[in-house]
């Protein structure tokens, strides 16, 4: 079995700072990380290995030193890995990065027919959860996206099935491969990274490649060039022109003090307590 | 592995740089705001309902119609679907119904929504940003080689371009950007549940319907749906349309301290919510999260118990009508958007509030009966 995850590098956004004058992101000092809805995809392609045989190979688009990324990957037990990286990708939106994807995953599967493409099930930066979908459009695989779990796969049939959440409820569904998964978030956990192998990784020779390595020819679909999508503006949050009204603990009691917030609950919003007793009466 | 917009140096839809941003002709005759119907045994997502008020003030600025598209099986009462809809302001409902229609799949949505949209050319196209709204859109975004914008905040129309200018927010919610679609359509964008109004229904409203084949069989099929399991459980905490809610941050310091957010959250009939933290600390389910990555909500009352107030959390909650923050810090960015502020201990201010809620509650009551 042939499996190619994609990942990408993020800045780990938990640690973003935005400089409060120029609504830019300060970029400095943050660490990137590989997108943590990504290794859900990754353990899932892991457990397939693991039951199965065969090899995993990662990909990823993005500058060089998303390297690092593809390392960590290598560390958990992934076998191979290829950044596909050109200055000409710069300013992708979501269409064109699936489109240099789905050149990758093509000319990895030359070496070797691959059977599962896993996707993240969005990033933490964008967060669009697009470029899953466009992958499997642009290459034809059956998509299953949100799979909570995998429930039955059969190499001599080349079909899985998965379970799919949805609104309300799980769709079990079997379909043929090739397929694209993208794997929903705490659906398992990811293994350690032995000693060795983090040795192993950290001399692992990633391969690069160049938009030409990748088999992409037509420039217009690729980059800012490739994106239908344009940015025309970024902004901060702006802040409420109504102040909060504090209500001080240090000089009456607790019961006081929520006394008095009910009562300014209320009066601001004069049909809450009737809701509240309708429900209280139900 | 996704859209990656560059904030440090916004870019203006002139600073083209070879690319092309005008809209072509052939593309100028793509006219009308639509929006795809998303339901589920019998019920229409609200979310759908919410994106027909959103349309219909597009629609208004373009002068031209909404249309509602509606796919599902023959025996799914399509047309009550489009009824609904037309109370909430579309003009117009295209139908498809077919056997293999019956129960969201991605290869027979994506088919039919395509095809409708090849056949009748709509300038913009709006979907629930929901499981099958995200899957489905784009799925069809990279099929018509067109831009989506996904989770958007808020829609309007580019006086200068008569565009649609979709705002979403970025960087896990710490900046907004608005995104255009320039020189191809239809444009998309996607829109949470909760995030746009719910628009009042007027059932004197009336509109067309037509109809249209999606030409497929069962056998061209290849991804099968045997079954689906409903989880009694999770429809249980409803974040999004809950009435009142009390969230609980790490500021709550243990898990068993989450005890008292449910306390209050029990006393006032409503739902417990949560920042991002605790519910990858596992303290609760992934459901009650509230935020950019978890659910986005308008309650009448929203209590933040031990809650900085980060962007990611903001975004999902600054729709709430009364906000009431407890947090030890006076300097925690959540007073910025709450209405009413303590600066204390949370272990020691839900207590007292859930006593003084449950006494007035219980003195009103005596009143009433």
């Amino acid at each position: 079995m042939h499996i190619v995850v994609c990942i990408k590098q993020v800045p780990d956004s938990a640690q973003i700072r935005v400089h409060p004058v120029t609504n830019t992101i300060m970029r400095q000092g943050v660490p990137a990380i590989v997108n943590p809805y990504d290794l859900f995809s990754l353990e899932e392609a892991l457990r397939l290995k693991d039951k199965f045989g065969g090899r995993v190979t990662m990909l990823c688009m993005g500058p060089p030193q998303a390297e690092e990324a593809l390392r960590k990957c290598i560390s958990f037990g992934a076998d191979d890995a290829v950044l596909v990286t050109d200055r000409a990708f710069a300013g992708a939106d979501t269409l064109a990065t699936s489109y240099a994807l789905a050149a990758g995953v093509r000319q990895i599967a030359k070496e070797q027919a691959v059977d599962i493409v896993f996707t993240g099930k969005q990033t933490i930066d964008g967060d669009t959860a697009q470029v899953g979908p466009g992958i499997a459009k642009r290459m034809g695989l059956q998509l299953l996206t949100y799979v909570s779990r995998i429930v039955e796969t059969d190499l001599e049939a080349r079909t899985i099935t998965v379970e799919r959440r949805a609104e309300g409820g799980v769709q079990v569904l079997k379909t043929s491969l090739p397929v694209l998964i993208t794997m929903l978030e705490n659906t398992n956990e990811m293994r350690f990274a032995a000693l060795p192998a983090m040795i192993h990784a950290a001399a692992y020779p990633v391969r690069k490649w160049s938009k030409e390595q990748a088999g992409i020819e037509d420039l217009s679909k690729i980059g800012l060039k490739g994106s239908p999508t344009v940015v025309s503006k970024v902004f901060g949050p702006t802040p409420r022109t109504e102040k909060v009204e504090m209500l001080d603990l240090e000089t009456s009691n607790l019961r006081d003090v929520s006394l008095n917030l009910i009562q300014k609950i209320f009066t601001r919003h004069p049909t809450l307590e009737a809701d509240l007793l309708m429900k209280e009466t139900a | 592995m996704s859209q990656a917009p560059a904030p440090a140096a916004p870019a203006r839809p002139t600073a083209g740089r070879g690319r092309n941003l005008e809209l072509s002709e052939e593309l100028k005759a793509y006219k009308g705001v639509w929006v795809f119907i998303e339901h589920d045994r019998g019920h229409v997502h609200s979310v759908s309902w919410e994106l027909v008020g959103e349309a219909r003030k597009l629609a208004d600025q373009l002068g031209c119609p909404v249309s509602a598209i509606i796919l599902g099986g023959a025996d799914e009462g399509l047309e009550k679907f489009a009824a609904e809809a037309f109370s909430f302001g579309a003009d117009h409902a295209y139908l498809m119904q077919d056997p293999v229609l019956k129960g969201y799949r991605n290869e027979p949505f994506t088919k039919g929504l395509t095809d409708l949209v090849n056949k009748y050319k709509p300038e913009i196209l709006l979907l629930g940003a929901t499981s099958q709204g995200r899957d489905l859109a784009g799925s069809v975004a990279t099929t018509l080689l067109t831009g989506l914008t996904a989770d958007c905040t808020e829609l309007r129309i580019d006086p200068n371009t008569k565009a649609l200018a979709a705002t979403r927010p970025t960087f896990g919610g710490s900046l907004y950007c608005t995104i255009m679609t320039l020189a191809y359509r239809p444009q998309m964008a996607t829109v949470r549940p909760r995030v746009m109004e719910m628009p009042r229904a007027d059932a004197t409203r009336t509109g067309t319907s037509s109809y249209d084949t999606l030409g497929l069989v069962e056998t061209q099929i290849v991804t099968k749906l045997l079954d689906f399991i409903a989880d009694a459980h999770s429809n249980k905490i409803n974040l999004p349309y809950a009435d009142v809610i009390v969230s609980g941050g790490k500021g709550m310091k243990t898990p068993e301290n989450f005890k008292l957010v449910f306390e209050l959250a029990r006393v006032l009939g409503g739902e417990v919510g949560a920042t991002r933290p605790c519910v990858q600390a596992g303290w609760v389910e992934a459901d009650r999260q509230v935020g950019q990555t978890g659910k986005t909500v308008r309650p009448k009352l929203y209590i933040a118990a031990g809650i900085s107030g980060a962007v990611q959390h903001r975004v999902g909650c600054e729709a709430a009508d009364v906000i009431v923050a407890i947090n030890t810090d006076v300097n925690a960015p959540i007073f910025d958007f709450a209405h009413y502020g303590i600066v204390g201990n949370a272990m020691q201010v839900l207590p007292a509030l859930t006593q003084a809620f449950a006494a007035h509650l219980a003195l009103r009551m005596r009143q009433v009966a």
